[in-house]
């Protein structure tokens, strides 16, 4: 890459039209058998068993949900032991100033609120959107991904990258056609 | 899946089915042998045992109609079990007679003497009174074995068939039952329950027995399934997802579960009258709050807490041993809801409370694994179960 002249644009990757939602899946497992691991697909329609075929591991987002309800839980128990207590104390009945029944449900609230808020976002900074820009937008026929064809393309960036082999690849596996994608 | 593989029960559940009746039937008649000296203790301790066990029978059939009425490929694995429990109401209905021969002397409103003292209680007789018991409760079965009835009839015929028609009529008849369901299980839990303490009163009470006997009856399945899982058929048919789904389902029933009963609990608290917090004050003083303690922590803290990941959810010996945890503790918290209504403030734990769930219990469980052997154990020809095996592999 480093040959690369500046004033030729670098390349993102490869990228492999198919016809059939069975010839995306079946090509994302052949590549990952074949080493490949910076890859993405694009299809008009989740499908299923695609994200185990691309190697997908799970996120750490139920971490972040956790961390969300945690946190939440913390903050609606100390606002009110905090307001009933020190800032704001009034006798109710003669209830004690921190009476735990009368908490639980706020407790409850914000536990939610906040794993459902982190949750939204967390997911928003993992997978980067919205994204208004996107190198493979630059494929000619890419606007069908979001009608009738299915898209595999392997990164520049993979360990494994080399045009010819990766050609040949996508050839072997059925692609209606591979282009080079733009960055 | 294809029409040659095996669905027929393994000889597992026969070898289970006898030991279980001999079980159950010596311990009711050890009890027996102990209503001659205590009768009051017997029938007291039978009824805890009785409305726990026939809340798992219940809870089934309403576990099965919400399945026919959603749908989704969580209820076809289970579909055979829950309709077996269903086909154990008949027992269960002959098993409520010593309840109607005991009544006076389980229920303070049944005895004349009692209520001829009590102004309230003579207020109450017109509803309260044992003819018209016995008249609820016969409506009650009357409701009860009519939709299990239809719902298991129709079950065979798709099995023979395979027709889309009767997945829509069970659907029709599942959305009535569970109307059905929902009224006939408040009124008895007011009659069964409720009235054991009957100046006491609650509107959500109806609601905590709905709450438990789904919960309890949910996890009784997942643990007949996981006992099953690595026998045919269900071997190479329920995979890691079906497991998932029916251990997000439990996590959701723990929850309405402890939301109703902290709801209860909270509008009592808050409330703080003379009329309604003896109810509270009987089962959190005098020993009962350990109770009620060991029901918060192991009926709602810990299995919420195990079934939170989706790892553990995945694992069907995990998910069978929280499974198991909360069907014990949905009989403690029946005990705890029905007990200190006779025990005058102290805890006290006779024999026959220990004896009586297992002596109907046994009876039980023979019924359930006989009804279990009769009926090819998968739902073969639901139109929906190719999809659903496909789901449950990943």
């Amino acid at each position: 890459m480093s040959s690369n002249p500046m004033h030729l644009p670098r390349v993102y990757g490869l990228l492999a039209e198919f016809e059939r939602p069975e010839e995306l899946v079946e090509a994302a497992r052949r590549a990952r058998e074949a080493g490949y691991r910076r890859m993405d697909a694009y299809t008009p329609f989740p499908i299923h068993g695609l994200s185990d075929a691309l190697g997908f591991g799970r996120t750490k987002l139920p971490l972040v949900v956790l961390a969300g309800g945690l946190i939440g839980c913390a903050t609606a128990l100390g606002m009110q032991w905090f307001s009933t207590t020190i800032h704001y104390p009034i006798n109710v009945g003669g209830r004690p100033l921190a009476s735990w029944p009368s908490f639980i449900p706020i407790t409850f609230e914000l536990t939610v609120l906040f794993a459902a808020v982190f949750a939204v976002l967390g997911m928003l900074g993992m997978n980067g959107l919205p994204m208004p820009y996107h190198p493979v937008f630059n494929a000619p026929r890419f606007a069908f991904a979001s009608r009738d064809r299915f898209f595999l393309c392997i990164e520049a960036k993979d360990p494994l990258f080399n045009e010819r082999s990766i050609r040949a690849f996508f050839e072997s596996v059925g692609a209606r056609e591979v282009v080079e994608v733009e960055e | 899946m294809n029409g040659e593989t095996d669905v027929a029960a393994p000889h597992a559940l026969e070898r289970f089915q006898r030991p279980a009746l001999f079980l159950g039937a010596g311990a009711l008649a050890v009890c027996a042998i102990g209503a001659f000296f205590a009768p009051a203790q017997f029938f007291r301790s039978y009824l805890s045992a009785y409305l726990f066990w026939t809340g798992i029978a219940l809870g089934c059939m309403a576990v099965a109609m919400l399945n026919h009425v959603t749908g989704g490929a969580w209820g076809l694995p289970i579909r055979r079990p829950l309709e077996s429990a269903t086909r154990t109401l008949p027992l269960m209905l002959l098993l409520f007679l010593p309840i109607l021969f005991g009544a006076r002397k389980i229920y303070e409103w049944a005895d004349p003497a009692r209520v001829a003292q009590d102004p309230v209680l003579r207020h109450k007789s017109l509803y309260l009174n044992v003819p018209f018991f016995s008249i609820r409760a016969l409506l009650y079965f009357g409701a009860w074995l009519g939709f299990a009835y239809f719902l298991n009839r129709w079950s065979r015929e798709q099995d023979a068939t395979g027709g889309r028609a009767i997945s829509r009529r069970l659907q029709l008849l599942s959305s009535a039952g569970l109307v059905a369901y929902g009224l006939t299980v408040t009124f008895a839990s007011i009659d069964w329950a409720m009235s054991l303490e009957p100046h006491w009163f609650s509107t959500m009470y109806g609601v905590l027995f709905i709450a438990g006997q789904g919960l309890s009856a949910f996890a009784f399945i997942v643990v007949v399934l996981v006992l099953l899982s690595d026998r045919a058929p269900f071997a190479g048919y329920v995979g890691p997802r079906h497991y998932h789904d029916l251990g997000k389902l439990m996590l959701a029933f723990v929850m309405f579960w402890a939301y109703v009963s902290f709801s209860q609990y909270l509008i009592i608290w808050a409330g703080n009258l003379p009329e309604e917090i003896p109810w509270y004050l009987r089962r959190l003083q005098g020993g009962w709050g350990w109770i009620g303690l060991a029901i918060l922590l192991f009926h709602f803290v810990l299995p919420f807490l195990m079934l939170l990941p989706a790892s553990a959810n995945r694992n069907p010996r995990v998910l069978g041993a929280v499974a198991g945890l909360v069907v014990f503790m949905q009989l403690v918290n029946v005990f705890w809801m029905t007990q200190p209504a006779f025990a005058g403030g102290r805890l006290r734990i006779h024999w026959m409370d220990l004896l009586a769930p297992i002596g109907v219990g046994g009876v039980w469980f023979g019924a359930f694994l006989w009804q279990l052997g009769r009926r090819p154990l998968l739902p073969l020809n639901d139109p929906e179960m190719q999809q659903a095996a496909v789901h449950g592999a990943h």
